[in-house]
């Protein structure tokens, strides 16, 4: 570990704790309608009319998880035709073509499940239109979505005795509105004057300094206005191939930094919302350090082995040293100005959350510097997560651990109040198991299978780890790749479209039954014997889930592919 | 249902019409007011010709140059399809490519017996970088004074000169634009 990467970490850290405060208030304010005032309040209940919405309707989880499946399917199938049709459509100066069926549909699940995978090369593939009017609005209301899903839940936990978790249509809205697009306008804006490119200009042509090179061609297009929502959204579908690593999608370390504290920071201020809402911000706070402590350890362990660099390329006296003049290390597939530090720091946070942006290819980590990032993905990216998904996937985890804690001590698991009992158990452990179901199953079909086994671009267990590290950031709504794996096939198309769609929605449908059968339960007072869920004891006990369940479910798994390829790389050098 | 689906296609239309036409337009129309180098590329341009953009690295072979990253792009840094190499570091394709990139740069400046630093002889994540460490630049220094009839020294002080700044003290290692350090080697800036 470099001094490089302390620093950057410790700072990194302290202004994220620094923000979690306002964008907690901030989301909460919202989705409670306190932003829209005045003239934004009247233009908001405009927006109602003509939308045909009754924004003071309390829904039962039903109803919200109805409204949000049919709002999801609707922009599936809106990006699935727009892809179909680009060549007719306005602001394709390079004529790309129509997309082809499979890819089109794959891209529709991805950007509507709020992963961003993506099989296709954007700058060769997508029309400016598509990438702005599709994509990029996808990338706003998928965030959305999830950001509201996790305000249903906490509403589930918090509110006694009544059957309603929230409006559906006015959550969406006001989360749209009032918090991802004036921060977006602001973060584009500040991307720009870095260097980030923000135009509908042709490719530009340039005669390169050394004659004996062809003619060099520039891809351009509305990049700053997506990629700001995209980071902030954790999406993670860059607008270029090569994403966060493309020059002008993150010119430089300041743009890089602000990217990855976009990443975390409305997943961390989910935290403090559930902190306003249960009246006790200690409850925020404990969730948040769980998140922290986890995310620490990973980081520091990726970077470790990224710094040691190859050991198979020390014989061709090649320095991998790290100084004040190099950064040293592996840095096949990294960038020269974000070095060993601030890529390793990229990938944990990028796979931690569920953004799958990449500033570095993961593909040509080192074994254990890439199994950091695919085991994230695994635990069901709870460390800060998702916006939203991370927190309601984090408060499954929770349930799960008191239920656990409840075991041991031979008293009825409760949370905040609120008895936990058969149902919400019987909806957690679906939860908790069906992403592994998706990821191993799919794994397995592809390995056995003919059409699978032609992905891999690596030999050996390497080979292995892409097909599982694909399966994995499908089904957890990642979206970073080991890019090696050919994935652009009807095969993987398919196969990846539907983990992807079912690790989105059959997590979040029986998330809302959770918030449902909560909300219609009466409160309980704390007693003796109640376990307390704010303080170090149970941060330990929610690690400890979240590890256990990860670790026993993905291990033999990793053997295979990670584990093996490190045994054998330093058995050969 | 029908009043559902009704709100879901109208909510889902007005927000595509607000945050994918309105919220990208905007921030089109107010970047090339502020930032009109910026958005449109950060072009370089000589005598009214664009020779690049000083944020994407350009292929060098010749040794009157210094040398970028390399690029797994096809052909070398195509900026209209980036990409990196992605191969494993257990890959032999990875290991066969270092070792052709080390013995053309030994055989470009055969009585440099230094180790070579490793930025020079791996591909970018991008296959776009415009940058290389210092110790990377330093490498090829004597070699590029050489062909040039320049003072070793007089080569070094620009690659000092043109090193980045790092955000804060100790964040990160200096790094330096190659097409602009050649550029400035050929007089064009």
């Amino acid at each position: 570990m470099s001094s490089a990467f302390a620093v950057q970490l410790i700072l990194y850290m302290a202004v994220l704790a620094g923000i979690t405060p306002l964008m907690g208030k901030w989301m909460l304010a919202a989705v409670d309608g306190h932003c829209g005032r005045g003239p934004l309040g009247k233009a908001e209940r405009l927006f109602y009319r003509v939308c045909g919405v009754n924004p003071d309707e309390e829904m039962t989880w039903q109803r919200y998880a109805f409204g949000m499946m049919l709002f999801s399917g609707v922009g599936a199938l809106v990006t699935y035709f727009m892809q179909r049709t680009q060549l007719w459509l306005p602001l394709n100066p390079q004529h790309m073509a129509n997309v082809t069926p499979d890819s089109s549909f794959n891209t529709a699940v991805s950007f509507t499940t709020n992963t961003n995978w993506q099989g296709y090369v954007g700058e060769a593939t997508m029309s400016y239109f598509t990438q702005m009017a599709g994509l990029a609005v996808h990338n706003f209301v998928s965030a959305a979505a999830g950001i509201a899903v996790a305000f249903a839940l906490m509403r589930g936990i918090t509110r006694k005795s009544v059957n309603t978790i929230g409006n559906v249509w006015t959550d969406l809205t006001r989360l749209t509105m009032y918090v991802l697009l004036p921060i977006c306008f602001v973060f584009a804006l500040l991307l720009i004057s870095q260097g980030m490119i923000q135009n509908f200009n042709e490719y530009v042509k340039v005669t390169p300094l050394d004659p004996a090179q062809g003619e060099q061609s520039l891809a351009m297009g509305p990049v700053a206005s997506q990629i700001a929502i995209k980071m902030l959204g954790t999406n993670g579908g860059g607008f270029f191939n090569a994403n966060a690593a493309h020059p002008y999608e993150n010119p430089n370390m300041l743009s890089n930094a602000l990217q990855i504290l976009a990443i975390f920071s409305l997943g961390a201020g989910l935290c403090y919302s559930f902190g306003l809402m249960a009246s006790d911000k200690r409850q925020g706070w404990a969730i948040w350090s769980a998140m922290a402590i986890m995310f620490v350890v990973a980081a520091c362990f990726c970077v470790t082995f990224e710094q040691q660099g190859n050991p198979a390329l020390a014989q061709y006296g090649v320095d991998q040293t790290a100084s004040t003049l190099q950064p040293g290390g592996n840095m096949e597939g990294k960038e020269a100005r974000f070095g060993i530090a601030a890529s390793s720091l990229f990938a944990t946070i990028t796979t931690s959350a569920s953004c799958g942006a990449v500033n570095s290819m993961h593909a040509s980590y080192t074994p254990l510097g890439g199994l950091v990032p695919m085991w994230l993905m695994q635990l069901g990216e709870v460390v800060y997560g998702g916006v939203g998904s991370g927190m309601y996937g984090m408060l499954v985890f929770v349930v799960v651990a008191v239920f656990v804690a409840g075991l041991m001590v031979g008293r009825t698991p409760e949370y905040l109040g609120k008895k936990i009992e058969p149902y919400e158990m019987k909806m957690a452990a679906f939860v908790v198991l069906v992403t592994p179901l998706l990821v191993l199953l799919g794994t397995a079909i592809a390995v056995a299978g003919e059409a699978g086994q032609k992905g891999p671009l690596n030999p050996g267990p390497h080979g292995f780890s892409e097909i599982l590290y694909g399966f994995s950031s499908a089904a957890n709504n990642n979206g970073s790749a080991f890019a090696s794996l050919s994935a652009n096939t009807p095969f993987y198309n398919t196969a990846l479209g539907i983990a992807m769609w079912f690790g989105r929605f059959a997590i979040m449908v029986p998330v809302l039954a959770i918030a449902g059968s909560l909300a219609r339960k009466r409160g309980m007072a704390v007693t003796a014997g109640t376990l307390p869920t704010h303080g170090p004891l149970f941060v330990f006990l929610l690690i400890s889930t979240v590890l256990i369940v990860g670790a026993l479910t993905y291990l033999p798994a990793l053997a295979l592919g990670p584990i093996a390829e490190q045994l054998l790389l330093v058995a050969a050098h | 249902m029908f009043s559902e689906l009704r709100q879901a296609v109208s909510v889902f239309l007005a927000l595509t019409v607000i945050t994918g036409l309105a919220y990208p337009l905007l921030v089109t129309g107010v970047a090339q007011m502020v930032f009109p180098r910026q958005a449109n590329g950060s072009l370089i341009e000589c005598d009214g010709v664009v020779v690049g953009s000083s944020l994407i690295g350009q292929t060098f072979s010749d040794p009157k140059y210094f040398w970028g990253r390399p690029s797994a792009t096809s052909p070398s840094c195509n900026a209209a399809a980036s990409s990196g190499s992605n191969f494993g570091p257990s890959n032999p394709a990875l290991h066969d490519a270092v070792k052709q990139r080390c013995e053309a740069l030994r055989a470009a400046d055969p009585d440099n017996k230094a180790p070579i630093p490793v930025d020079l002889v791996t591909a970018s994540s991008s296959g776009l970088d415009p940058q290389i460490s210092i110790a990377g630049a330093m490498y090829q220094a004597g070699r590029v004074a050489r062909v040039r009839g320049l003072e070793l020294a007089k080569v070094e002080a620009m690659i000092t000169g043109r090193a980045s700044k790092p955000l804060a003290p100790g964040l990160s290692e200096p790094t330096i634009n190659v097409l602009e350090l050649n550029l400035a080697l050929d007089g064009k800036i």
